[in-house]
């Protein structure tokens, strides 16, 4: 973007490239890092961004959803009194009966219950969502820390290679890199995605941390003679941090519809083991002579990714004031 | 203007000679024989094996094997299918396919996105505004397995059978245009619920600026103020989403393939990283990367359109 030159006043969108993917993909450029103490009291980012979360109905809704999911995820037992694993519980004969007092999402293909199956698909999106953020946000985050901080040739290197990956389309580099791994399980998916995620995490926390590094505070940190990883960890990373917070919580929700489709396509999750965008696929076949094993599933995901975007979605406007 | 096109396209051979390889050696990592699973449950001949294993260089290293194809690319040639089909003939049909397929979702993504992030952005504020960004949350939520299928139930056979009316064939690619069109905005969906965010943002934000309430003050009409000063100028962010999501709406088009049973490249790859077809499943990222690398430094061009003060050296 350095071939840029605007010859008048810069443009306000025009600066934004530098980050690329920020504006591309619909997220906020990166926070200021000074917010207007009140009443001469200084509040903290966080405190204010805690503050603000807690009036938020969008927050405490989603907050609720996702707690009741985790709920959901930990004791599906607590759910269903069916055991899906248990083989015994299907009934050929009972193949795609509508729902109903025995069967509350009536039964798939097989005679399985589609109730039980559902609520013990939701541990396997969970884990695959909040395991693929937490990764990308370690690697992407930390060498991001390190590219956006000691700049020259590591920096160079590092954005060559996210542009490579940047460059894979992430479906289809997924589904590949999941062939190579042959069994499709939830570590595989998360290793898929992560591989191919790390990247967007990379890109918004090297830009917030050059926003950081030229700040007063750092250079008095220097001046005092701290070590430059001091003043990474104690002084630019709690700085640089919420734009990555806002993506990462942003992007479980993509992570978990990703594992669907990947599941769906054959490469991800495989039986016996369950997962929602598996059972999309076994329904898909007999969907128009029973709407259900496919709908309920379909409906679970979708509520699951809803709440993890609307909560990402309250995260952005507490952390990032200026975008409301 | 040529100087600055030509330094984009070198800076771009890295790009694509890195995810080539990339993709290269994950295919190489593939478990299983082509070559074995060419004869299927016969017993191969040892000696057609060696001669084939040779002509496709199989027991060269696999840096040499990775020279070997890539220089052929640079001449245009994509090699050959271990069955001996050119792989620019294969690919090709089911490209045009997901071309068409991407570009209605682009299209579709652009009318509605930008019109109803206007729509939002001039009543802000208001019940309409809060309607738009509920209805973009529920847009991006909803993923494309769960939209495809639905829209397929209630366009393709609950519409048909109760009304008769069948304007949205929901199957195959065989009406024409008219085939893209659900699957198009089925591939759209959370695309249209960004768009229609950025539009309302970056279109609020520049109502705001002074020069707009210059124009306002001199009475030029609101129409005007809207279209051509505020518009125009708050269009630049939406063009860069735009031209990168081409690329991602192409890649992405494999689940809306799968369900729509369209014959594009996300079918042709899915069946050739099972067959192991090398040239195949490589060509076709590289072909992605390229629509992808070309979708970013055409839009970079469109800056210059679209803000005269951008200038290229």
């Amino acid at each position: 973007m350095s071939d840029i030159r605007p010859a008048g006043p810069p443009h306000p969108e025009t600066e934004h490239d530098a980050t690329g993917q920020a504006v591309a993909v619909g997220t906020p450029e990166p926070p200021p890092d000074v917010k207007p103490a009140k009443q001469g009291k200084p509040a903290s980012l966080w405190s204010d961004a805690w503050y603000d979360l807690r009036r938020r109905p969008l927050f405490i809704f989603s907050s609720v959803l996702i707690l009741i999911l985790l709920v959901i995820a930990v004791f599906p037992q607590w759910f269903s009194s069916v055991d899906p694993f248990n083989a015994a519980t299907c009934q050929l004969a009972q193949a795609r009966n509508p729902p109903g007092s025995a069967h509350w999402f009536g039964t798939d293909n097989l005679g399985c219950d589609v109730y039980s199956r559902t609520i013990y698909g939701a541990r396997n999106s969970i884990v695959v969502g909040m395991s693929t953020t937490i990764v990308t946000a370690i690697v992407g985050g930390l060498l991001g820390l390190i590219a956006g901080y000691r700049s020259g040739a590591t920096d160079t290197v590092l954005s060559r290679t996210t542009e490579v990956f940047f460059a894979i389309p992430p479906i289809l580099g997924a589904l590949l890199i999941l062939a190579v791994f042959r069994t499709g399980n939830v570590w595989t998916v998360m290793l898929a995605l992560a591989v191919l995620a790390w990247p967007m995490t990379f890109r918004i926390m090297r830009a917030a941390v050059i926003m950081a590094k030229n700040q007063d505070y750092v250079m008095a940190a220097r001046a005092l003679g701290a070590g430059p990883g001091r003043i990474m960890f104690r002084h630019i990373l709690p700085n640089a941090v919420a734009p990555v917070i806002v993506v990462a919580t942003i992007n479980l929700g993509g992570f978990i519809a990703a594992e669907a489709a990947l599941s769906f396509l054959g490469v991800g999750i495989q039986s016996p083991d369950i997962s929602w965008g598996l059972m999309i696929a076994d329904a898909r076949d007999r969907f128009l002579e029973a709407y259900s094993p496919l709908l309920f599933p379909a409906l679970f995901l979708s509520v699951t990714v809803l709440a993890f975007i609307m909560l990402g979605d309250a995260v952005r406007d507490a952390l990032d004031p200026k975008l409301r | 203007m040529g100087r600055y096109i030509i330094r984009r396209l070198i800076q771009a051979i890295p790009v694509l000679l890195g995810s080539t390889f990339l993709i290269y050696l994950t295919v190489f990592a593939l478990p299983g024989d082509p070559i074995a699973s060419l004869a299927g449950e016969k017993r191969t001949d040892p000696t057609v094996v060696a001669i084939l294993r040779e002509q496709y260089h199989l027991n060269d290293p696999f840096f040499l094997q990775y020279w070997y194809y890539i220089k052929g690319v640079f001449v245009g040639d994509f090699g050959t299918t271990f069955a001996k089909v050119e792989v620019s003939d294969l690919i090709a049909g089911k490209f045009q396919v997901t071309i068409n397929l991407a570009m209605t979702a682009l299209i579709l993504e652009a009318i509605i996105g930008v019109g109803l992030g206007l729509w939002a952005a001039l009543r802000r504020g208001q019940a309409i505004d809060s309607a738009i960004l509920a209805s973009t949350l529920i847009l991006i939520s909803v993923p494309t397995l769960v939209t495809g299928f639905v829209l397929q139930l209630l366009l393709g056979v609950q519409l048909k059978t109760s009304t008769g009316f069948d304007f949205f064939p929901v199957a195959g690619v065989y009406d024409g245009w008219r085939s893209y069109l659900v699957p198009g905005f089925v591939l759209a969906g959370v695309s249209i619920a960004y768009l229609t965010r950025l539009t309302r943002t970056s279109l609020a934000e520049t109502l705001r600026a002074d020069f707009v309430r210059t124009a306002v003050a001199k009475g030029l009409p609101r129409r005007r103020v809207v279209g051509r000063h505020a518009l125009r100028n708050a269009l630049i962010p939406l063009v860069t989403y735009l031209g990168a999501d081409l690329g991602t709406l192409m890649g992405g088009a494999v689940i809306t393939e799968s369900i729509f049973n369209i014959p594009g490249i996300g079918q042709e790859l899915f069946r050739s990283v099972y067959e192991r077809q090398q040239p195949v499943v490589v060509g076709i990222v590289t072909l992605l990367v390229l629509v992808y690398i070309l979708a970013n430094l055409f839009v970079d061009l469109l800056y210059a359109v679209l803000d005269p003060r951008i200038r290229y050296e």
